[in-house]
């Protein structure tokens, strides 16, 4: 992500601000979404204005206790304004390719490569690429590096799928890890994801420290079909941003950019066809043909499950329905893209989960 | 994924479609350049260079060079096209029209529904358009409109690389006739372009901006000049959405209305001249369909009634530009208030 624009104010000027208070909403490629405050004291100066576009960096705002002159608070704008200089596009991180059994995956790095915390790699759901992670994956890149793949048939990795089975696909990521030579590392999958990390996770618990499921599949036999197919079969603007907007709790979170992203990755040669392989692998009607479940009974290794509690493609799984060993939340007034639609909230369960439990 | 020029963008989607299907060829003035004399074989590459490295990968039974004569040339394609092949043919100039127009008017457009389904017609016409360059009033028309108006054509317009990539693709794929046109003042406009093939359906607007108080619908070379008014407007504290049809023929008329409703306040931007344009068609349709919701009557910023002038401070009077669709916007913006 290289920019926001600036929607609304959510906070007026000279109000004041507990940290974790939503102050500014703003567009992005992907969800239109909420800046929480970092800090707490008074909102003294909306310094974005409405519809302008803040590259990432930028400054928003200035909070201030109210006894700080008005005349200062010019001066520290002012001075920004002068000296500020944009990330440059070259120091932003390009997605890079490997080759795995004969084919390419492509993939996004972020963080020190030389760091000896242990890395995160990252797994998107069904239709999705590495910008399903946008929102994660600069916040955990802080602690550790963190490694987001496009599965095959997705994003800019090969469209060969072969059966489009979850043996394929947690395959072609444990070969991934291998090709990288990551003697061990993190994994987070969410829904078709998190079933394919939890397979690697569970064949490799040598290589795999922890394992992070967000909204899973292969959890619970519901999943709902129709939902799957419309996104495999969706190539037109209207339909997709109708499907995309059931994935979510608040449907004004789908940004017109998000749909246009969605469609441009579909209309890549091989894609669809791809995409529709997958989905008659893994669903059957309303049904799930893959389970982790049983596997997980016997998985010694720590384990996160995120849900968000107005899924509506799978439902939460409440703690009690799963081996006692995992560590399972239910966020409230979220949908199934809980990454993106409470990044800020997943993010630091994920970073105190992974800082807990390793290095 | 890297920036691409649309001259790259094009030559790629030629290229990968070259590579997976043999039925397809290219034919045209030069599009090799010096193929059979002494030196260099594809000295050329096109004249605008589009086609560059084509002729050394595929050789001379794919890349063909013709002498310079429009009406065989346009008629090889389409008399190619209905027997099995799937030819991309260059028109180095929209304006050399007139000496093939009843190839594509009356024949290729035509082949599909007097044959009664029996015949394809799945060629692709390339040509430049657009002044900018001081090419002069014989090299500077833009004419899509003459296409757009006759039923079994389709019509491509791409403001960008990325849609030249996928529309080129989607064209060549298409078994119908399509003319493909490309802006030659904008061949070295860049942008993000993957590497893969991919495609671009037809009829399918693009939103380029949005914007609460005005809505532009801009075609073509004149897609950045919307964007550059967009910027100063936005200075100004109106908010424009910015519609790029891509296609005209098939259009897609619902994102227009919609588009259209949204602001009720609607300018039209074509580089052709006003009359008979597509900015016209696009006003119609807008008065016709969304009448109720229009705040102020819908401007059209087009050239003038006049030829393509050659001297450049003439030209430049010509040519709408971001000031002139600044002007309109602002007018439709303050208009009953």
């Amino acid at each position: 992500m290289q920019e926001g624009t600036v929607v609304e104010w959510l906070v007026a000027e000279g109000a004041t601000v507990s940290v974790g208070d939503e102050v500014l909403e703003i567009e992005t490629e992907k969800v239109n979404n909420v800046f929480e405050s970092p800090v707490a004291g008074t909102l003294r100066r909306h310094v974005a204005e409405v519809g302008s576009a803040i590259p990432v960096g930028g400054l928003m705002g200035i909070v201030a206790n109210a006894d700080v002159d008005d005349a200062d608070i010019d001066v520290l704008v002012a001075e920004f304004v002068q000296t500020f200089v944009p990330e440059a596009d070259d120091d932003e991180a390009r997605p890079e390719i490997v080759t795995v059994n004969g084919r390419t995956i492509s993939y996004l790095s972020v963080g020190d490569k030389t760091s000896d915390a242990t890395p995160l790699v990252l797994v998107h759901g069904f239709t999705g690429d590495v910008t399903s992670w946008l929102f994660n994956q600069p916040a955990l890149a802080a602690d550790r590096r963190v490694i987001a793949l496009d599965l095959p048939g997705h994003g800019a990795s090969d469209k060969f799928v072969d059966d489009g089975g979850i043996e394929y696909l947690s395959g072609a990521v444990t070969g991934f890890i291998d090709e990288l030579g990551l003697s061990e590392v993190h994994i987070a999958g969410h829904s078709l994801g998190g079933a394919v990390a939890a397979r690697v996770a569970i064949s490799n618990p040598e290589r795999v420290a922890t394992l992070t499921l967000i909204a899973p599949a292969g959890v619970g036999s519901y999943i709902n079909g129709e939902i799957i197919s419309a996104l495999a079969m969706a190539d037109r603007r209207r339909d997709t941003r109708q499907t995309l907007q059931r994935l979510v709790s608040n449907p004004d979170l789908i940004s017109r950019d998000m749909v246009e992203q969605f469609l441009r990755l579909k209309r890549t040669d091989g894609a669809a066809a791809a995409v529709a392989r997958i989905a008659s692998a893994f669903v059957e009607g309303h049904r799930q043909r893959i389970d982790v479940v049983e596997n997980l009974a016997n998985y010694a290794k720590p384990v996160l499950a995120i849900w968000g509690a107005d899924d509506v493609v799978i439902p939460a799984k409440p703690a009690g329905t799963l081996p006692e060993n995992i560590e399972c939340h239910v966020i409230d007034e979220v949908g199934h893209l809980p990454h993106m639609e409470a990044a800020a909230k997943v993010n630091e369960l994920i970073a105190g989960f992974l800082k807990i439990r390793s290095g | 994924m890297a920036k691409k020029t649309i001259r790259e963008a094009i030559n790629e989607a030629l290229r990968q479609e070259m590579e997976r299907d043999e039925t397809v060829i290219l034919m045209g003035e030069d599009i090799a350049g010096g193929a059979g004399l002494d030196g260099e074989p594809d000295a050329i590459g096109g004249v605008m260079g589009v086609t560059k490295g084509l002729y050394a990968t595929f050789g001379p039974e794919r890349v063909i060079d013709t002498p310079i004569t429009e009406s065989a040339i346009i008629g090889l394609a389409a008399g190619s096209a209905v027997t099995g092949l799937r030819p991309v043919a260059e028109l180095m100039f929209v304006d050399f029209l007139g000496v093939c127009f009843d190839q594509i008017l009356n024949q290729a457009a035509k082949f599909r529904y007097m044959f009664g389904g029996k015949a394809k017609t799945p060629m692709v016409v390339r040509t430049t358009y657009g002044g900018g360059l001081g090419a002069a009033a014989q090299h500077s028309q833009c004419l899509y409109q003459m296409f757009t108006m006759v039923p079994g054509i389709k019509v491509v317009i791409a403001s960008n690389a990325y849609d030249a990539k996928g529309l080129m693709i989607q064209a060549i794929r298409d078994d119908d006739p399509v003319i493909f046109f490309e802006h030659k003042a904008r061949y070295d406009d860049a942008v993000e372009v993957p590497d893969e093939p991919y495609t671009i359906p037809f009829g399918e607007a693009k939103y380029v901006r949005e914007g609460d108080d005005a809505t532009i619908i801009a075609i073509g070379g004149m897609v950045s000049e919307a964007i550059k008014a967009a910027e100063i407007l936005a200075g100004e504290g109106i908010d424009t959405t910015i519609i790029d049809p891509r296609t005209t023929s098939p259009l897609d008329v619902d994102t227009i209305l919609e588009a259209a409703e949204e602001t009720g306040r609607v300018v039209v931007v074509d580089e052709a001249n006003p009359r008979c344009s597509i900015a016209a068609d696009i006003a119609g349709l807008i008065v016709g369909h969304a009448f109720d919701a229009l705040k102020a009557p819908v401007r059209q910023v087009t050239a003038p009634h006049t030829p393509v002038p050659f001297a450049p401070e003439l030209e430049r009077l010509y040519m709408p530009d971001a000031a002139k669709i600044a002007t309109a916007v602002r007018d439709v913006v303050n208009h009953g208030k």
